[in-house]
């Protein structure tokens, strides 16, 4: 603290594990003179600087924008994905959530489908192979007509960006007792679902991205919510209903 | 330090009149058969919105693409961050806009410092990226028509800026990063992600692979291309503070600046005016209040220095709307570099706000009242909403408190009109290039300027490139390889090997430091001298004090940092002098030596309408400066007014 005021201490328990297939414990850290306006992920910095003055390892953890928008970071708190405070990443989170004298549990995503790599970091590359499945308008570049041409309904756009909006983070994932990605690709179906830009190969896509999730080891929906609950975008559940009903549609339409 | 001059570049600019330049490039340039396609393969690193649209599009057209990210997916690179919209001279509005006048008010905006031949093409293109988007399903703002919305940006008279919502750089990332992925899905494109390029491999003098390093196992790996495309970004993190992402980095640049490729203009930063100021020593970044809030929102400090009153119970009389008040006909919406310095000088004044005192109003009260909280909700909540879980406070009720930030930088790697480096076969793209934004970038042009060279300008520069070549096979075996990679793994022995007593965060943070107080909004003679000595000394220490925590052979963020601040230190040296050599002021680099009565900025055409393109020589060595005159054939050199 530089502003004379004394600061929080927090008492830490940190998930360590080397590598992929080494075993992991908890192990912990306490901190002192924390400011209030620090933020979670800058705690973790102040932690590792004193590691490595130490000559310990730091603790490895995954960040890059710190404004909630690339959707790197992401621990859980106390259980809870992204930490207690509702719509923000972890890099979002600030200490001022936290009484003082505290113990916070830190862990990585829990998903069989999420491998640890190493501390706090996972291997999140399943999530990319469903956008590969098809999660995507099919246009090459330079084929595109004049923007204009299609008047998209404003209340459509909106609804769109809506979904659009996830940041791909995992936090869904990681809170749900199933290890469901369906809020995931949910939101993906449902953002191209609205559009107009979307619909010629409707079927295809959810069909395609639905056997790519089930193939990537992520469970079933039993409709818990805690996936909308953790969403630092707050995308809503309404997108798995549609991808529900928009699945069904394509396997009576007969696609696979 | 002190250098010594080179040759005259050419930025190889094709001939005929300007707005015929680039339709009759393409004509001339030579096409790879699509057959012969699927012979040629190109290695891409980094995947924002340059990296991703060249893969996606050069694996559309049927080439073998390897595209190289440090994070661990394409989707996450920091161009997602990029909040406010991006140009476009589609004159929906019918206000008056036109490829011309969106290619003047960019070579305007840089101050008279881009080539103009790349910004007509530039403006030339904007029109098809909106096409290309809106085709993907970017979920852009609308009219209640149905019609694509536009607003206003710094720097123009026109409202055309594009956007969705405050998340336009993740919007159209996406987009591209969707492309992307069905590139790989079809096998034209695959994805090398947490993998960190160390090193340009040339071969026979020309561009054929990369070192890099698989940042999960620590592995060092070698991969071989035809032609190598750099859309790594900027260097901004080199102040340590910045808005940039905590990974964004200049080693890949500088590592190509160590094999030759020059450098051109370092010292163009852009400090962005609209930032949270800073609160603590801890703190690892800067956040971004996006420009597009100066729409509606008006920029002030009290009149008087000194005055703690709660902003809310400083009646109208005793505020100063130093912007209204300067620059009557662009207001709010001058440029960034103008609004910077406008700032800075209010707290020199004193006239700054907040507990540090360096920080001014940015206040909706007026909007809000006028408006209506509903629409400033549609058009900024997630920007409110940012602000209020960093501060605290509802800028609702309350004005928000800004301050300029390192933000982008608009120097990079030389490229010629093609967008290839003078290292041939060695193409540089998006941020990490020179090429358009001269001295200062205007707000929604780096996302223009991303996809515009990613869709639709390499993918032809590059087939000519490789359909005009003579270019054999090249194993990874290759004595050249195996040099790159011997010299990548000598460095981080060398680095581990220190085992001194300070930590990389503490040497980049004093890095950082100097860099702002000395090479930062306002740069004199003896600070940048200062600075070059200062530099140095800290470069020196850093190989004989620096200790790094975490193993070579594992997933180690204290060693990519380590070799990312060794490269900044180095950097930082040629940052300082190109700084110092450039006595004008011009957008984003201001020298107080030169600047008129009024305190604006004093270019000198003079002796300086030239790109200033640096070839390294090795650390401590005086770097050869190599100039490219800029020929203003179209618009009249004229001395920047925003009054």
């Amino acid at each position: 603290m530089t502003n004379g005021t004394r600061g929080i201490t927090l008492k830490l328990k940190i998930w360590r594990q080397a590598r992929r297939d080494a075993p992991g414990r908890l192990v912990d850290y306490t901190l002192h003179d924390l400011s209030p306006d620090m933020s979670f992920l800058e705690m973790l910095d102040v932690l590792n600087e004193q590691l490595v003055r130490e000559g310990q390892d730091p603790v490895a953890f995954d960040y890059d924008c710190r404004e909630g928008i690339c959707g790197s970071c992401g621990v859980m708190v106390n259980g809870m994905a992204h930490g207690p405070e509702a719509a923000v990443t972890t890099c979002q989170l600030y200490l001022r959530n936290f009484d003082d004298g505290m113990t916070l549990v830190v862990e990585p995503w829990r998903s069989a489908a999420f491998p640890v790599l190493k501390d706090l970091v996972v291997d999140r590359s399943a999530l990319d192979r469903i956008i590969a499945a098809s999660g995507y308008v099919s246009v090459d570049t330079g084929s595109a007509p004049e923007a204009n041409l299609v008047a998209v309904p404003k209340a459509k756009a909106d609804e769109a960006m809506d979904y659009a909006a996830c940041i791909g983070c995992g936090a869904c994932i990681a809170a749900c007792k199933n290890a469901s990605a369906v809020l995931f690709t949910g939101a993906k179906v449902a953002h191209l679902l609205v559009l107009p830009q979307g619909q010629p190969e409707r079927e295809r896509r959810v069909a395609a991205m639905v056997a790519r999730m089930e193939q990537e080891g992520f469970g079933a929906c039993s409709n818990e919510g805690d996936c909308q609950a953790v969403c630092p975008k707050e995308i809503p559940v309404d997108v798995i209903q549609m991808l529900a009903r928009e699945y069904a549609r394509a396997v009576l339409k007969g696609a696979t | 330090m002190t250098f010594t001059t080179g040759h005259e570049l050419d930025g190889a600019v094709p001939g005929g009149p300007l707005a015929d330049k680039w339709d009759n490039h393409k004509f001339s340039m030579k096409l790879v058969n699509p057959a012969n396609r699927r012979k040629y393969s190109v290695i891409v690193v980094g995947t924002g919105l340059a990296g991703a649209s060249a893969a996606a599009t050069l694996g559309e057209l049927g080439y073998n693409v390897l595209a190289f990210t440090i994070l661990d997916s394409p989707r996450r690179s920091h161009s997602i961050a990029a909040q406010g919209g991006i140009n476009a001279a589609k004159n929906y509005k019918n206000d008056g806009d036109s490829v011309h006048r969106l290619f003047y008010d960019t070579i305007k905006g840089g101050d008279f410092r881009a080539r103009e031949a790349n910004v007509h093409r530039l403006a030339e293109v904007s029109v098809d990226i909106i096409d290309q988007c809106v085709a993907q399903g970017v979920p852009f703002a609308r009219e209640y028509s149905g019609y694509l919305d536009n607003r206003s940006f710094g720097g123009a008279q026109v409202s055309r800026t594009f956007y969705a919502r405050g998340q336009t750089g993740q919007q159209l990332l996406l987009g591209a990063y969707q492309a992307l992925m069905r590139q790989v899905a079809r096998k034209q494109v695959q994805i090398f992600a947490r993998r960190e390029m160390l090193d340009l491999v040339l071969v026979d003098g020309r561009a054929r692979g990369i070192v890099c390093r698989n940042l999960v196992t620590g592995e060092l790996e070698r991969h071989a291309a035809d032609a190598v495309l750099l859309c790594t970004g900027g260097y901004g993190n080199v102040f340590y503070l910045s808005t940039n992402a905590g990974n964004s980095n200049v080693t890949a640049s500088w590592r190509c600046a160590r094999r030759g490729a020059y450098f051109a203009n370092p010292c163009f930063t852009q400090i962005h005016p609209t930032c949270i100021p800073v609160t603590g020593d801890y703190q690892a970044k800067l956040t971004l209040m996006s420009e597009s809030l100066r729409n509606d929102g008006r920029v002030w400090v009290p009149r008087q220095a000194g005055d703690t009153r709660d902003p809310r119970q400083i009646p109208e009389a005793e505020r100063d709307y130093y912007l209204e008040r300067r620059y009557p006909s662009f207001g709010n919406l001058v440029p960034r570099d103008v609004a910077s310095r406008a700032a800075k000088a209010v707290c020199d004044e004193g006239r700054g706000v907040g507990t540090t005192r360096l920080a001014v109003y940015l206040d909706f009260a007026d909007a809000i009242a006028r408006l209506g909280r509903a629409v400033i909700s549609e058009r900024y909540g997630n920007l409110f909403d940012m602000y209020r879980h960093i501060t605290s406070e509802d800028p609702y009720e309350v004005p928000m408190r800004i301050f300029p930030a390192v933000h982008y930088t608009m120097g990079g790697l030389w490229v010629d009109y093609n967008l290839m480096s003078n290292v041939p076969g060695l193409f540089v793209l998006g941020e990490a290039n020179f090429s358009d934004h001269g001295a200062n970038r205007l707000g929604a042009s780096a996302l223009m300027q991303g996809l515009a060279d990613g869709y639709f300008v390499a993918p032809a520069t590059v087939a000519s490139y490789l359909a005009s070549t003579k270019l054999g096979g090249v194993s990874t075996d290759h004595d050249a390889f195996k040099e790159a990679a011997a010299t990548t793994q000598n460095r981080i022995d060398r680095v581990l090997g220190v085992k001194g007593r300070r930590t990389v965060t503490e040497f980049h943070r004093e890095l950082g430091k100097l860099m702002w107080d000395r090479v930062g909004m306002a740069r004199t003679e003896a600070g940048l001298v200062h600075a070059l000595g200062r530099a140095r000394e800290l470069r020196e220490q850093f190989w004989q004090e620096v200790t790094v925590g975490g193993e070579p052979s594992n997933l180690n963020k204290d060693l990519e940092k380590a070799l990312r601040v060794a490269d900044y230190l180095e950097f930082a040296e040629v940052l300082t002098l190109d700084a110092l050599h450039r006595s004008e002021s011009c957008g984003g680099h201001f020298r107080e030596e030169s600047q008129m009565p009024d305190g604006e900025a004093r270019r000198d055409d003079e002796r300086f309408a030239y790109v200033a393109a640096w070839e390294y020589t090795g650390p401590g060595q005086d770097p050869i400066l190599h100039k490219e005159p800029l020929v203003f054939e179209n618009v009249h050199l004229a001395t920047r007014s925003y009054a």
